[in-house]
């Protein structure tokens, strides 16, 4: 009848308050470092670091907010599908446009 | 009679969409590594007049409206249903914060002469144009998303309060909070590809 229950009360010991405070505290401090890091104007290196952080702070929302963590394998094995294409898309351009 | 229910599914289609979404702003995120590869100079000068204040408090702003939203979800996974409404309008509240902040900076460079095919706009250099046209259709498709998510969570909001989503039924809720996350994450990118050019 309730398909989501015993796959709720796993989400739910597993996702206490302190989880989504932790979650937003490290994206408060990942926010503060990469403004740091942008105050130090290190060119191409500050870019990459920039990304690097942001991919992290996407980690982190992904993981515990929108709960990918607890998701079934299928679910996490799909997401990374857009990733790579994504990915792949950039990446291929990116050859293409720097040996015009 | 029993309503047919499928909350895994529901939110695996959730997460589907989501991944249009991906791709969507991706095409965006594309053309804009493009651009930047090859203005980089131009991007960085036009990037210097951005309110980089503005755009730190707005991503703070969005962090902690997803943490009201994932409390909300967890409020009402416990029936505390007053606490899982107060929050949720937190995050409306903070989606409103967020726009309004937007619009302060939008009436800045408009202010300045600069909006898309504006005279001030294209006497600048060809990479700064492409910088505002992308921040401004990349701000403004993100503003969009930020419009729709705030409707829906305030639709849910009122049926929490009504007593529709529930400790046992609450995957709307759920779904609702992953648009909201996602919206979150593409910010994410934009404030440093925007406000952070070195």
């Amino acid at each position: 009848m309730n398909p989501g229950k015993t796959e709720q009360l796993k989400t739910e010991n597993k996702n206490g308050e302190m989880t989504y405070i932790l979650a937003w505290a490290m994206l408060v401090a990942l926010t503060a470092i990469t403004v740091g890091v942008y105050t130090l104007h290190l060119g191409t290196a500050g870019v990459a670091i920039a990304l690097v952080i942001a991919s992290l702070k996407a980690g982190v929302i992904l993981l515990f907010f929108m709960h990918l963590r607890q998701e079934s394998r299928f679910l996490q094995s799909v997401f990374l599908l857009p990733v790579f294409l994504l990915g792949a898309i950039i990446g291929l351009t990116f050859i293409d446009v720097w040996y015009r | 009679m029993e309503r047919h229910r499928d909350d895994i599914g529901a939110r695996t289609g959730m997460w589907l969409f989501l991944f249009t979404e991906i791709l969507l702003f991706g095409g965006l995120f594309m053309l804009y590594s493009m651009f930047r590869m090859q203005h980089g100079a131009e991007f960085h000068k036009a990037a210097e007049n951005l309110n980089r204040i503005a755009g730190t408090t707005n991503t703070l702003v969005l962090i902690t409206s997803s943490l009201a939203m994932a409390l909300s979800i967890a409020a009402i996974r416990r029936g505390r249903k007053a606490a899982s409404v107060a929050l949720q309008a937190t995050t409306v509240l903070l989606g409103c914060v967020f726009l309004l902040i937007k619009y302060f900076e939008w009436s800045t460079e408009i202010g300045r002469g600069i909006y898309p095919n504006s005279p001030a706009l294209l006497k600048l250099d060809h990479g700064e144009i492409l910088f505002y046209g992308l921040y401004f259709v990349m701000t403004g498709l993100h503003g969009l998303h930020v419009i729709i998510g705030i409707s829906v969570i305030s639709f849910m909001l009122v049926s929490t309060a009504k007593g529709n989503i529930t400790s046992t039924d609450h995957v709307r809720l759920e779904n609702s909070g992953l648009y909201w996350h996602f919206v979150d994450t593409i910010w994410v990118y934009l404030f440093p590809l925007f406000y952070l050019v070195t």
